[in-house]
């Protein structure tokens, strides 16, 4: 009777230290929005471009300048008009874009995927083949291996991509044609393939159009493995030196004192400890890509986010820039939080009690 | 009987820059089921010595020795594979600080089956079944709790039973036990050395046990080496510890304080360039 009531209210403080790590949490998230909202408000005001200008162009009469400016609710007082943008921010409405005439949250639904699926491949590229290479790295540390692993890292870092990305066209498409040209996908497949979720790779495969997936995935796997290979010199360097630092460790010593394999002791017990830093480098890697890199979106003709903000800000559209910024900004803040609850799972140390 | 653990002439040295590194030079001694303390300040070699009868001499590391055997086996001759069938099963050891020494992100539970499953061809639930049963062995209040338990949710006297159990948990003939009781609390220390104590005895395994704690080693081995600059300065039964003849072994007997004895000046150890040569 005793036993079981103790077990019910250790089962209740358990459950209220769920709940109150959850509002923290909710807390923290909606500061951190709010934060974002503030700074990209004042960034839009303070920059020497006038909205209103931008509409009307220059060539418009005062009165018509003046009504457009009411419209807006620029007379307002700043932060009248700070509120009227959360309140527009949070139902998801960041205004018109100029250049395209569509609602700025319409035109984000349309390139952030392609962004996604990019900065994914990407990723997916750069940890797959970064990680391993780092801890061969580790391991063999001195070694050819080692060095071969260095200098790929350092062209990595060191060329800049919009070269590579030419000249690798110029390989693999135009000598070679073993890729695709710029582009999401053929011109005849544009008209036809209707996009679900706006990832062509899983869209096709979801609706079985093979002929699709197979022409999206000759189209994305040139840029999908540039930026890997960007990340992958990134992650792999990080690898090697996390790894170092956990083959040092005493307790290396320990599981080869209990008779382990090799491959056991540097695939699972030093791996999975460099696992726990690792993730935070990925994942901000991984951001860093979602950002949209307009260079080689531009190159490979990627209609993603990172073209589309660079077009709206040459273009003085401030409304898409602004809304652009807000969106990247909250993949950050959610790769971030991801970031953070995977690194629980990964370190007990940190789990909360 | 044929000895346990044979040891001719071994030496550690490890290639450096300036030059050659001799941590280990010409050690000879033999072991039985008994239990024998290394004793020797930091760098003489003590921690080199259990590293080499191991086969953890981290690269560079050279070990040459005329003979270094194990229950029949030629150690100096053994691949790796032969060495990973030793240690862990025939041969184990112990770390000093189970802060360091048990990885962090695996259950203590979990690290124990490792070793087991690792030799044994055991189901999982024989596993832990033996697991719990050792934790139990090495004095843990609540096995089925502890066995859940990461390490750094145990205290240091707690985690160190856990390295115990996880090094004995497959009933090694020899241990090597390096500073097992150095990071712990002087309390805790009594403790855990009682408990790996008993296990010796009852398991009449073979012990080194490595330590600077001349007293220490004293009151709980058969025989003693000191170690100084890489080489046995002298060897005797503990018993006979009173009559200590070497100027070095006197030097760290003449350390230990007396009650109601003045330590004014403080007694200072005495190096000499002959000994190490």
């Amino acid at each position: 009777m005793f036993h079981s009531s103790a077990k019910q209210t250790a089962g209740l403080r358990r459950a209220r230290g769920i709940m109150v790590n959850i509002g923290r949490f909710a807390v923290m998230l909606a500061t951190t929005y709010l934060g974002l909202l503030a700074v990209t408000f004042f960034i839009g005001r303070v920059v020497p471009i006038d909205p209103v200008l931008a509409i009307v162009g220059d060539r418009a009469p005062a009165s018509v300048v003046e009504r457009v400016r009411e419209e807006m609710g620029f007379n307002l007082p700043l932060w009248r008009q700070f509120v009227l943008y959360l309140q527009q921010a949070l139902t998801g409405d960041f205004g018109t874009s100029v250049l395209t005439t569509n609602p700025v949250l319409e035109d984000i639904i349309r390139v952030f995927p392609a962004t996604l699926e990019l900065a994914t491949v990407g990723t997916l590229i750069g940890a797959g083949l970064g990680v391993p290479l780092g801890v061969i790295a580790a391991v063999r540390r001195g070694s050819i291996a080692d060095q071969i692993v260095r200098i790929v890292g350092l062209i990595g870092y060191s060329v800049p991509i919009f070269w590579l990305g030419l000249l690798s066209l110029l390989l693999f498409y135009a000598k070679l044609k073993w890729v695709a040209y710029p582009g999401r996908l053929d011109i005849a497949y544009e008209y036809t393939f209707t996009p679900i979720t706006g990832l062509f790779l899983i869209d096709a495969a979801w609706t079985r159009q093979w002929d699709v997936l197979w022409d999206a995935f000759r189209h994305i796997i040139l840029p999908g493995a540039l930026l890997g290979y960007f990340s992958l010199a990134y992650i792999s360097r990080m690898t090697r030196s996390f790894m170092l630092n956990e083959l040092g460790q005493e307790y290396i010593v320990a599981a080869r004192a209990k008779g382990l394999s090799e491959r056991r002791i540097v695939w699972f017990h030093a791996l999975r400890n460099a696992a726990v830093p690792l993730v935070t480098v990925i994942a901000l890697s991984y951001a860093g890509l979602l950002e949209g890199s307009v260079l080689t979106e531009t190159v490979f003709s990627w209609p993603g986010i990172g073209l589309y903000i660079t077009n709206s800000l040459q273009n003085a559209d401030m409304n898409a820039v602004l809304g652009g910024t807000i969106v990247i900004g909250s993949v950050f803040i959610t790769i971030n939080m991801l970031s953070d609850l995977l690194y629980r799972l990964l370190d007990p140390r940190t789990r909360a009690r | 009987m044929k000895p346990l653990l044979t040891v001719s002439n071994l030496s550690v040295t490890y290639p450096t820059r300036t030059g050659v590194v001799e941590a280990v030079r010409g050690l000879s001694f033999e072991l039985g089921r008994e239990r024998l303390g290394i004793v020797g300040e930091s760098g003489s070699g003590k921690s080199q010595t259990g590293r080499a009868i191991m086969g953890l001499t981290p690269p560079p590391g050279i070990v040459r020795a005329d003979a270094l055997s194990f229950s029949g086996v030629d150690l100096l001759k053994a691949g790796s594979s032969t060495w990973r069938e030793m240690r862990g099963s025939r041969m184990a050891m112990i770390l000093q600080d189970p802060k360091f020494s048990l990885n962090p992100v695996m259950t203590i539970g979990r690290q124990i089956t490792e070793t087991l499953r690792h030799h044994e061809n055991v189901s999982k639930r024989e596993a832990r079944r033996r697991a719990v049963e050792m934790l139990e062995a090495v004095q843990i209040e609540d096995p089925e709790r502890v066995f859940a338990l990461y390490p750094h949710e145990v205290s240091g006297g707690m985690g160190q039973r856990a390295m115990i159990a996880m090094m004995l948990v497959c009933g090694p003939e020899l241990l090597i036990a390096d500073e097992p009781t150095s990071a712990l609390d002087v309390t805790v220390q009594l403790e855990v050395l009682g408990i790996l104590d008993r296990l010796v005895r009852d398991k009449g395994m073979g012990l080194v046990f490595i330590s600077h704690d001349l007293r220490l080693v004293s009151s709980f081995c058969d025989r003693v080496l000191v170690m100084y600059a890489g080489r046995i300065v002298e060897e005797l039964a503990t018993a006979d510890l009173a009559g200590a003849k070497h100027p070095y072994t006197r030097g760290l007997l003449d350390c230990t304080p007396k009650i109601g004895e003045s330590r004014h000046p403080l007694p200072v150890l005495e190096r000499q360039k002959e000994w190490a040569a």
